[in-house]
């Protein structure tokens, strides 16, 4: 199999930007990822663009220039930019490209996320009567899942605690101030049994990533980081899932262990050869369960990894060490970009102060969003 | 003499049997497999009013409206909890909770099906919907 490099990436912090255009955000990142990789948009051969609020994201060439290129648009809710990535690596493995990009960006108005029912096959009724929040199936889960085993809600402000420390001493972040334990205990309930600071929000920002086949990556960087693997899969009969009305007795797990064992077995890659990884915290209960569903740790022991600060960056896994979706917020498009962003700065040892000590060469990234969906990458040097 | 009873409506026909004494969710089954709400074109299936708690969250901010069509405003608006109650060799089913305090709602316990108005219309109309209620709690009342 053809091997394919990651020779570039760019960033353009989430936040909020006021009038500014999503798209000249996203032109952003991409020249920002473009000039990592020491080239231009005219070598890039074809391009995947992921969005939720822009309809037609490949409108991003009007900035970068009308080359001609396949660009095609990607929206896989929260596993987009996993989508993008996984597809542009493909156009490579392919032969379709020798370069190619995968550029993510979003633009979110405030609060929780609104829209018609009918839009995921939903009935009326189900909005009309308050049902109709993805964040009730978070607090659910979490809620189920500490029950059986043996969660305390301490560690899920631990997790929160972390994210928004990493925040602190990442410079793109969105959150850069430090919440302490108690003070997260302490605030308002959202969803219960998570509060306010245990959530992420919805924000504005851009990613970007330039790839390569791995025999042409040396000619952009002398350090390259190889996809190992970049798996998608969707939800079977019987996850537990957000938006769902009704739901079989007999359980299946969810898509993200489907997505995780398949990544594992292609990359020849374990969880305990991950040293630093990104893993979706729409809030601090989905980080919490996505350690076990990635398969980092079994179930309930969470509890005393993170009690030991494990998953801090120094701990033996350090998970989202640039305060993931807490401390960045979650413009859809753009989100799985800069984890992988993130990663591939933690393996070229340039997280200044929030690098991972001891050199790591594994990192893994992982998306999960309605209505079941998930994409996970193993990347290494 | 008028009466004083509020003029009703259900939110969704087909969602639940009513008007009833015993009112019952309206679920189908195609291949052996049950889905709430019903699907159409397949085969109708009552389901138990009785079930135990799985799981459950609450929502303490008023939803975004629309979709949201409760009658209250951000500053009137009451918590609601909601989850899922498992009916024994049926399947989950997803629904709003009569009690909205979490410290009175514990995983296992035994709930039972209510239709319980959610809004009132302008014109005075209550709006009803399904919801589980904890069965200590309906004893008591």
């Amino acid at each position: 199999m053809t091997d394919v490099a990651i020779v570039g990436v760019g960033l353009h912090p989430f936040g909020r930007y006021g009038d500014k255009l999503c798209l000249q955000m996203g032109a952003e990142a991409a020249q920002s990822a473009l000039a990592d990789a020491g080239t231009e948009w005219s070598r890039v051969q074809t391009a995947y663009v992921g969005s939720y609020e822009v309809s037609n994201p490949d409108a991003v060439v009007g900035w970068l220039g009308p080359t001609g290129i396949p660009v095609r648009g990607v929206f896989n809710g929260c596993a987009t930019g996993g989508t993008s990535l996984q597809m542009a690596a493909q156009a490579i493995r392919h032969g379709e490209a020798d370069v190619a990009m995968a550029i993510g960006f979003d633009k979110h108005p405030r609060g929780a996320f609104a829209a018609d029912p009918a839009v995921v096959g939903l009935p009326a009724w189900y909005g009309r009567t308050g049902m109709f929040l993805t964040t009730h199936f978070f607090g659910t889960k979490i809620n189920r899942y500490m029950y059986d085993h043996g969660i305390s809600t301490t560690s899920l402000a631990r997790i929160a605690a972390k994210n928004l420390a990493n925040g602190s001493i990442t410079p793109h972040a969105w959150r850069q101030k430090p919440v302490s334990v108690e003070e997260i205990l302490a605030s308002e309930v959202v969803n219960y049994p998570l509060t306010r600071y245990m959530f992420c929000g919805p924000d504005e920002g851009a990613a970007a990533l330039v790839l390569c086949r791995g025999d042409l990556a040396r000619e952009f960087t002398s350090t390259p980081v190889y996809v190992r693997a970049a798996e998608l899969r969707t939800r079977r009969l019987g996850a537990f899932e957000v938006q769902s009305p009704s739901l079989p007795l007999e359980s299946v797990p969810s898509p993200t262990v489907d997505a995780s064992k398949a990544a594992y077995e292609l990359a020849g890659i374990g969880p305990e050869d991950v040293q630093v990884a990104q893993l979706q915290d729409t809030d601090a209960g989905s980080e919490l369960i996505h350690m076990a569903e990635n398969g980092f740790c079994a179930d309930g022991e969470q509890e005393k990894w993170i009690a030991d600060g494990a998953t801090e960056i120094g701990g033996r896994l350090a998970v989202n060490t640039d305060g993931g979706l807490i401390a960045n917020g979650e413009p859809i498009g753009a989100s799985g970009l800069r984890q992988v962003y993130e990663i591939v700065q933690q393996l070229q040892g340039r997280a200044g102060e929030r690098q991972v000590p001891g050199n790591p060469r594994v990192g893994y990234t992982h998306l999960y969003g309605a209505p079941g969906a998930s994409a996970v990458s193993i990347l290494s040097r | 003499m008028t009466t004083t009873q509020p003029r009703q409506e259900v939110v969704a026909e087909g969602l639940f049997t009513w008007p009833s004494e015993e009112p019952r969710l309206i679920a189908s089954r195609r291949d052996g497999v049950l889905s709430f709400p019903a699907r159409p074109d397949e085969e109708r299936v009552l389901l138990s009013a009785r079930g135990t708690l799985w799981g459950f969250t609450t929502q303490q901010f008023r939803p975004p409206s629309p979709p949201y069509d409760g009658d209250d405003t951000a500053e009137t608006f009451q918590p609601y909890a909601l989850g899922y109650v498992e009916l024994p060799g049926e399947l989950l089913v997803q629904a709003r909770f009569t009690e909205s305090e979490p410290d009175r709602l514990r995983i296992g316990q035994e709930m039972e099906l209510r239709i319980v108005p959610y809004t009132t219309r302008a014109d005075g109309t209550e709006v009803l919907t399904f919801a589980f209620a904890p069965v200590n709690e309906s004893a008591a009342s």
